[in-house]
């Protein structure tokens, strides 16, 4: 059982991801450079929080052409667990992974909190070891975490169950105080708080490491 | 050849006294690259001309100092083979010329000091200080210069990844013209592995990393004059500009390219930036460095040698590297999409030689630059002081109306609009974050912690600038103490105004020895940081503004809270209630917000009373005695206690009546810590035998904030005054 975790000139989340899925829940897990042409042998990827490529034209748009992308994006039309947080979902929503965008907080300035969530849907490999309508304590820190996306969009995330975190105080004016999304074939997670900074009791809470223990859990039962 | 003239001079802040030296050591008279290289090396930033003679009475070491001032950061020992690099820096005029770029370039030179060493920061912390928000005639532009700077610490720290724990905003009119924007910074580092700014080795490549020079900066350190702009033609902002992402590549491939082994010393480029570098890595190994600007990387055409000699473009970094090695480093860069460049190399001479376009443009021995840079003896009488020592006769027409006001202050209400907009947490090492007494960050490596707390106090050390900044250093480290960690170092930025004043440089003298006094006595040496000078707007220089970092060190566990957990708690006082009369009453923030008045004296330290009760809340912290556990300080016990109680759970106390209330309730003595506790016959048995007073004032309780006879108020409305001042005012 084996992470990669994708690391970006920028990234800054990079280690802490590796921390989480490595020390706190155990797995291994290995650091993939930005322009490796092939994956190395990973059951699941994590694109990291951060400002890869200084965040420079938008948020995410750089990295899309990075070499690493090309391979993702075929693992991930494989059935490979994908999951970006942060900076990551930003990536996943400009590389077309996901729907929508990302645009800046409703507020306009960077925003660092911790923030309640609803768990909107425990029926994907991200989320199966919460229930539906569990509230967790997440942090956010981002200055363009609004999620935004055409109202057919939107309902169609809804129809088909792919919201699966919903901000209780939204902190950034996303659209239906939507957090993290999943691809139609349920495998790409993209969500803006920060479940690898609440993976032990130091930080505060381990409720966290329930994202990546269900990832754990639906790649054993595969 | 050069025709100096005394306006050329002028313009380079060189004296006609330091220009006659210049001419005598060099045997001849300096071309206009040496004029420069001159002006930046002397000038008070890069020389500490006025302060170096005073500076020297400072404790420097301890068991666990590894690496003193005089390199780019202090180093101590915290065990486990690791050690941790830290320095404050000052980036004051900048900010105030443009707020955001000021600021943001502060952050980025000070993470450099720290990963130039080879350290990866883990922190940063910020002690910055504005003019009031409602000033009648300054508050607009105070409230811009305060969201400027805010957001470029953002921009800078967010981007590069360090998390921003914590530090401290405070106001006075006299910074109105002069905002002090101070930030601290603190990396791991392997004990065994520490890299020197020094150009080690004849022979050896100088190699230039990071971004290319532009003429941004150039008059950084010394303002451009008439002559030189004839040459320069283009005026650029002399305002830096950040850019966090190239600098967090930067910290990469610095970091990566240090574990080839090819390096020998390497140094950032800051204030002053090549001229700094390539002479203080020569004069440190004794050694000298001839470097060719056509190899320097440029970001346009036909910069003068001048403007390369003194640009102040951030995120570059000097290198020597093993001669043969180049290689393993120009990998190293390429692989992360840096410039790196050969640009000259170690020679034996101890000369600073430097080439453009075929000629000798520079050529300057080392120890002119630094061992016979000018030191002065400035003249300096009785302190700047014009208050009274007498206060005022007062009495408070509503107590519970002065503690909201208070609560509202600028200094005192809380500063969340400002952190939020900081990633606090990124790294995830931060134990604990913003709002505590002292900030507490783990160390992944050695599984214990570092506690920082960033103090000042303006007010008290202009009414004694001795008294002041050993209260200071006390105050620094009851605060680390307070979480439960044992100080062990200290970093310092002296802000002050002219030091050509004697009565600005007796400020000086007086805080550098007020806080040496204390430094040696709370066993907390200083180990480096900044000093910043020439404070002044209309000739009214800022309050003598001395901040001290100090650093604490801990096992790593679950931080003790900083407010009341759980009703029906014991709230106690170890310490006791403490003395004070009208003298010393006329620093506080009472005599401040209230009565808008100063006088009189700071309050009364005792160094021995102070150093025992830091060792009984550590002890009692450590032991895992209290439930909750918060200093006393600005605001005084009746802030305090609000404080304790904004987490939720109120409080209804008593105090002990032996003074005035409006003293009771507000004044500022130290030496006193509030915390709760289930265990309150334990420790008022440990106080006796430590001989400290615990005073048992009441319990916790839901909702309400009591102190029996004086007041009596909802805590929400409270909280909700002490939450909401600061945007209120921002957004008036």
């Amino acid at each position: 059982m084996k992470f990669g975790v994708v690391v970006f000139p920028g990234s800054n989340c990079d280690h802490d991801a590796f921390w989480a899925v490595s020390h706190n829940l155990g797995a291994d897990a290995e650091f993939i450079w930005h322009d490796s042409h092939k994956l190395p042998a990973v059951d699941a990827v994590i694109l990291p929080g951060g400002f890869s490529y200084g965040d420079y034209l938008r948020c995410g748009a750089i990295a899309k052409f990075s070499p690493v992308m090309a391979s993702i994006k075929k693992f991930a039309a494989d059935g490979g667990l994908v999951a970006g947080i942060c900076n990551g979902f930003q990536i996943l929503t400009e590389s077309g992974l996901l729907p929508g965008a990302l645009v800046r907080n409703q507020g306009l300035k960077f925003v660092c909190r911790p923030v309640e969530l609803e768990v909107a849907s425990a029926d994907t490999p991200f989320t199966n070891a919460f229930h539906k309508g569990d509230r967790v304590t997440f942090p956010v820190a981002h200055g363009e975490g609004c999620y935004t996306a055409d109202q057919r969009t939107l309902d169609q995330l809804e129809a088909e169950d792919r919201v699966l975190f919903r901000y209780i105080d939204n902190p950034n004016g996303s659209e239906r105080n939507i957090a993290g999304i999943c691809s139609k074939g349920r495998n790409v997670l993209g969500m803006m708080p920060h479940p690898e900074r609440v993976t032990e009791p130091l930080m505060g809470s381990s409720q966290g490491l329930l994202v990546f223990r269900s990832m754990m859990s639906a790649l054993i039962s595969k | 050849m050069l025709n100096i003239t005394p306006e050329l001079l002028a313009t380079h802040k060189i004296s006609s006294g330091e220009y006659d030296k210049i001419v005598s050591l060099l045997s001849r008279t300096p071309t206009i690259t040496e004029l420069g290289i001159f002006s930046v090396m002397w000038s008070e930033h890069c020389s500490y001309k006025s302060s170096r003679v005073h500076l020297k009475k400072l404790p420097t070491r301890s068991k666990y100092v590894l690496l003193g001032p005089g390199e780019n950061a202090g180093i101590i020992d915290i065990g486990g083979g690791y050690g941790v690099a830290f320095k404050i820096e000052s980036h004051n005029h900048p900010s105030f010329i443009e707020p955001f770029q000021g600021a943001a370039t502060g952050v980025g030179g000070i993470l450099r000091d720290i990963f130039t060493m080879g350290a990866r920061p883990i922190a940063v912390m910020d002690a910055i200080r504005f003019g009031p928000l409602d000033d009648p005639e300054c508050g607009k532009r105070n409230r811009r210069i305060l969201e400027g700077v805010v957001s470029g610490i953002a921009h800078y720290g967010n981007c590069f990844g360090v998390p921003t724990v914590g530090g401290e905003c405070v106001f006075d009119p006299s910074y109105n013209g002069n905002p002090l924007v101070n930030v601290f910074a603190l990396g791991v580092i392997k004990a065994d592995e520490v890299f020197l700014g020094r150009a080690e080795g004849v022979g050896n490549p100088v190699i230039y990393v990071g971004a290319k020079t532009g003429k941004d900066g150039i008059h950084g350190a010394t303002m451009a004059s008439d002559e030189f702009t004839e040459e320069s033609k283009q005026h650029r902002p002399n305002v830096q500009m950040g850019d966090p992402f190239m600098e967090k590549l930067l910290l990469e491939a610095c970091l990566e390219a240090m574990k080839t082994g090819a390096i020998e010393g390497i140094q950032d480029m800051g204030a002053a930036g090549l001229t700094c570098s390539t002479s203080e890595m020569g004069s440190r190994a004794g050694t000298g460095m001839e470097v060719d600007l056509m190899h320097v990387p440029q970001r346009e055409t036909g910069m003068t040698a001048y403007e390369i000699m003194l640009s102040e473009s951030q995120e570059r970094m000097l290198l020597v590297a093993k001669k043969g090695r180049e290689q393993e480093v120009f990998d190293v860069f390429k692989k992360w999409g840096l410039d790196a460049a050969v640009i000259g190399t170690v020679t034996a001479d101890g000369i600073l030689r430097v080439r453009h376009n075929g000629t000798i443009v520079a050529e300057i021995p080392n120890r002119c630059l630094a061992d016979e840079a000018p030191i002065y003896q400035r003249p300096f009488t009785k302190p700047a002081r014009k208050v009274p020592m007498e206060g005022p006769t007062f009495a408070s027409k509503d107590l519970g109306a002065d503690l909201k006001a208070l609560l509202a202050s600028d200094d005192l209400c809380s500063k969340r609009w400002i952190w939020e907009q900081f990633d606090y947490m990124v790294r995830t090492n931060t134990i604990a974050g913003p709002g505590y007494d002292a900030a507490i960050v783990r160390v992944k490596e050695t599984g214990s912690s570092v506690a920082v707390s960033l103090d000042g106090n303006g007010r008290y050390c202009y009414l004694s600038p001795r008294e002041g900044a050993k209260l200071m250093v006390a105050e620094a480290c009851r605060n680390v103490s307070t979480v439960g960690a044992l100080p062990l170092a200290a970093t310092n930025n002296l802000n002050f105004g002219n030091p050509e004043k004697p009565e600005i440089m007796a400020q000086l003298v007086e805080a550098i020895e007020g806080m040496s006094e204390a430094c040696e006595f709370f066993e907390t040496p200083i180990t480096g940081g900044n000093v910043s000078l020439y404070n002044e707007t209309l000739g009214e220089g800022i309050l003598p503004t001395p901040v001290l970092g100090i650093v604490g060190l801990m096992k790593t566990t679950a931080p003790v809270k900083n407010v009341f957990p759980a009703a029906r708690l014991d709230v106690l006082l170890i310490g006791g209630l403490g003395d004070c009369d009208l003298t010393h009453f006329g620093g506080t923030q009472y005599a401040n917000t209230i009565l808008k008045t100063m006088w009189g004296m700071p309050p009364a330290l005792d160094m021995a009373q102070e150093k025992k009760v830091q060792d009984m809340i550590r002890q009692l912290v450590v032991d895992g005695l209290v439930e909750s556990s918060h200093d006393i300080g600005e605001g005084g016990i009746a802030v305090a206690l609000a404080e304790c109680s904004f987490g939720g759970v109120g409080c209804e106390v008593m105090l002990p009546n032996v003074l005035r209330p409006e003293f009771a309730l507000f004044h500022e003595g130290p030496s006193r810590i509030l915390v709760s506790t289930s265990k309150a016959e334990t420790i008022h048995k440990l106080g006796k035998r430590l001989g400290i007073e615990v005073v048992a004032l009441g319990s916790t309780i839901v909702d309400r904030y009591v102190v029996t006879g004086l007041l009596d108020l909802p805590l929400g409305e409270l909280r909700e005054t002490w939450e909401s001042a600061l945007e209120t005012k921002l957004h008036a």
